[in-house]
């Protein structure tokens, strides 16, 4: 996989929060950056993942990286509109 | 990526916990995905909408009624919102309409200041009909 090297502008911590939590999360924070930056999610739900993917391809936003660290996953999405 | 609206009805006849929490997350989930949401309260489901109603429901599906000391406590333990949140945060995020039904308000007595403020309008069937037309609709 490529490095990815974007900063996220803001990180939503979902972390012990259970579905739909990270995905309502992710919905309020989106809308508080711009369009061309880079949200952070990072959440334990096992539902996170597939939860966040099927959000961004709904919405239309960009998933930049997902991968697993310890016992959390942490996602960067671009908000591309 | 898939752009066209997307649109889910759900008629809430229910008025058990264990029925009126998916119907806070798929709403919920639903309104964060971008899709619109329309909400039908009726019968025991408007009768659990009610103000004084939301805070104090712990009736779950009779047949499951043994478990449901633990699955409060297991709800309290995972921090999880009650359904009524939920919806609540559906409108923040979202495109969703909360209803009432007129006929179950004048069966059971409920009037308009008894409902919260997230609910929209009182309405009926020809308004749910026609707002749920061409959606998916669940009854639940």
């Amino acid at each position: 996989m490529v490095e990815v090297s974007v900063k996220p502008v803001k990180t939503v911590d979902a972390r012990g929060m259970y579905c739909p939590g990270p995905v309502m999360e992710t919905a309020k924070a989106i809308k508080q950056i711009n369009v061309g930056e880079v949200l952070e999610i990072l959440a334990t739900d096992p539902a996170a993942k597939p939860d966040i993917e099927a959000w961004a391809r709904r919405t239309g936003n960009e998933i930049l990286n997902i991968e697993q660290q310890g016992d959390a996953t942490r996602i960067l999405i671009k908000r591309v509109k | 990526m898939s752009q066209d609206k997307k649109k889910v009805s759900i008629i809430v006849f229910s008025g058990q916990l264990d029925k009126l929490m998916p119907v806070g997350i798929i709403a919920s989930g639903a309104a964060a995905s971008g899709w619109e949401v329309n909400l039908f309260f009726t019968f025991w489901g408007l009768n659990a909408l009610r103000k004084d109603m939301l805070e104090k429901n712990t009736v779950i599906s009779k047949e499951f009624e043994s478990y449901a000391p633990a699955i409060m406590d297991a709800m309290k333990k995972m921090n999880y919102p009650p359904w009524f949140e939920l919806v609540k945060q559906a409108k923040e995020v979202g495109e969703v309409k909360v209803f009432a039904c007129s006929t179950t308000m004048e069966m059971m007595g409920v009037k308009r200041e008894m409902l919260p403020e997230f609910v929209d309008d009182i309405v009926g069937v020809a308004t749910f009909l026609d707002r749920a037309e061409g959606g998916i609709t669940l009854f639940i």
